[in-house]
């Protein structure tokens, strides 16, 4: 028996992708409309995994609702407990001691190169490669051993506390590092030889899913998404936090807008992060690694806003307090959620096989779009 | 343009608008004023407000208040503008016209907060699932028996 296929007026077929969906990355939702193979829209439906963190964070105290945030983006863990910690830093007007900062800065790098190596190798294995996924894995799992030797945990991290971070690095720590860069730059080469040059990737990749300058900005892309498309958005650069304004680095830009200009940003971008571990880590300042702060945080009344570049873009926090010791009400501005929304104006006109190039060039991350 | 700068040109574009202090400037302005002041303010020669990138609802029990941040990528100021609605019918012109970053923002703030956006094209539930309309869990009265984590 031949079952029904769900049409509208005009005659196009509507199916769905996902929300169990190997090139969704996590439980997102696509209902697409397709006139033959061509993608006439795209109606992401979101929420699967929705737990109203911001709901959540409303009765939990300055320091608790920082652990929450790992749960998001749990690629970019450190990043987001960064941008939590530095709103309530600004509110307490804490000055973090310069060993923080630097391990702080060393920590975000680290996340951004484990987070763009888990995206290539997610995104080459989508294009049908999946040898590069293993590659990927055997980088990035050194960082993980870092990450569990000093933070005790391999993907949710929380390791950051407002005033500084919460413990000692580990002794390994330092060698450990110089061993990852060491032997990063010894594969990263192997990435540009396994998919970067290779030509069936870049006739998948280049001139799909096309997103102009004045839309990347529109629909308030951030992060690779957007610098693929030629707009300068790097928060580190912009706005700069902690000791990005002390380091050298690059802020890439690419102008095609196409999905091999954000495979390329992030492949540079990776470079550009050991560039900055580089630089800091045998300059770690001695001193305190946390500030003395008070054993329960009050927020004076107000309103506080503070913005950090994670592996997938512009990732802000605002806190609105009303001078008790939890936060009255708290929003997180999340990159993947802005990018996601591009999606629709991009894919329209393309291929329904090309909408896996497209996906895997956004990054998308299920949990921090749905939060 | 400074905060000081930017107090003068908005004072002249609006001037029902009132002012606060904070990191950044921030507007209060009238729901009926927003749409055609959205469009000074994207459009502006000297102000070129093109990138919305936070928006979201508060609610005060009493009333809620949108709150819009915005920034120049040409120019790199940065404002906030606060709109106050009435808690029982909030309404408000929507953006997304102007900042279509606003679609999914506003679809968001609907379903979490009740507000409903004028001439929004496609104003429907996004991240709640199918039966929540005109429930509005972000509204800080909510109550769940079932599902609510009490902490």
């Amino acid at each position: 028996m031949v079952e029904e296929v769900a049409r509208t007026i005009d005659g196009d077929i509507i199916i769905n992708v996902g929300p169990q969906h190997p090139a969704t990355h996590g439980v997102l939702h696509l209902v697409i409309t397709l006139n033959g193979e061509t993608i006439k829209k795209v109606d992401p439906h979101l929420g699967y995994i929705h737990r109203s963190i911001e709901k959540m964070c409303e009765s939990l105290s300055y320091r608790q609702f920082i652990y929450v945030t790992s749960r998001m983006d749990y690629l970019s863990a450190h990043i987001n407990n960064h941008g939590c910690v530095l709103c309530v830093e600004k509110g307490m007007q804490i000055e973090v001691p310069a060993r923080a900062q630097v391990i702080r800065v060393l920590m975000d790098e680290l996340t951004r190169i484990a987070s763009h190596e888990l995206w290539w190798g997610a995104m080459a294995m989508d294009l049908g490669a999946f040898t590069p996924f293993f590659h990927a894995f055997r980088e990035r799992e050194t960082i993980n051993d870092i990450m569990e030797e000093t933070c005790g945990a391999r993907l949710t991290m929380n390791y950051f506390v407002p005033g500084g971070v919460m413990l000692e690095l580990h002794p390994n720590f330092q060698k450990r590092v110089k061993d990852f860069i060491t032997l990063f730059k010894s594969k990263v080469d192997e990435y540009d030889e396994l998919v970067t040059g290779n030509i069936i990737f870049q006739n998948r990749m280049k001139n799909v899913g096309v997103l102009s300058k004045e839309d990347a900005v529109s629909y308030g892309c951030t992060g690779p998404t957007a610098r693929g498309s030629g707009v300068n958005c790097d928060i580190r650069k912009l706005y700069p936090y902690e000791v990005y304004d002390k380091v050298e680095f690059d802020e890439i830009i690419e102008t095609a807008g196409d999905s091999f200009a954000r495979y390329m940003v992030r492949i540079r971008e990776m470079h550009q992060s050991i560039r900055i571990i580089e630089q800091l880590i045998d300059n770690i300042p001695e001193g305190d690694f946390q500030a003395k702060t008070k054993a329960v945080l009050k927020l004076p009344k107000g309103e506080f806003y503070s913005r950090v570049e994670t592996a997938r873009g512009e990732f802000g926090v605002y806190i609105v307090s009303e001078g008790g010791t939890t936060p009255y009400r708290i929003k997180f501005r999340s990159p993947g959620f802005s990018n996601l929304s591009a999606l629709d104006h991009m894919a329209r006109g393309g291929k329904l096989g090309d909408l896996v190039a497209m996906m895997g060039t956004l990054d998308l991350v299920i949990p921090d779009i749905d939060r | 343009m400074n905060i000081e700068e930017l107090k003068i040109k908005i004072a002249e574009l609006l001037p029902s608008a009132t002012f606060e202090d904070g990191e950044w400037l921030t507007i209060n302005i009238e729901p009926k004023d927003w749409p055609s002041f959205a469009q000074q303010l994207r459009y502006d020669e000297q102000l070129k407000f093109d990138f919305l990138f936070c928006l979201t609802c508060i609610d005060w029990k009493t009333h809620l208040t949108m709150v819009y941040h915005l920034t120049s990528t040409t120019f790199r100021h940065n404002i906030v503008l606060k709109a106050k609605l009435d808690r029982t019918n909030p309404e408000i012109e929507t953006v997304s016209n102007i900042w279509k970053t606003a679609i999914f923002h506003e679809r968001e703030v609907y379903e979490m907060f009740g507000v409903n956006f004028i001439n929004h094209p496609d104003l429907r539930l996004l991240i709640l699932p199918d039966g929540w309309e005109g429930k509005n869990p972000m509204r800080k009265d909510f109550e769940d028996p079932i599902n609510m984590i009490r902490l």
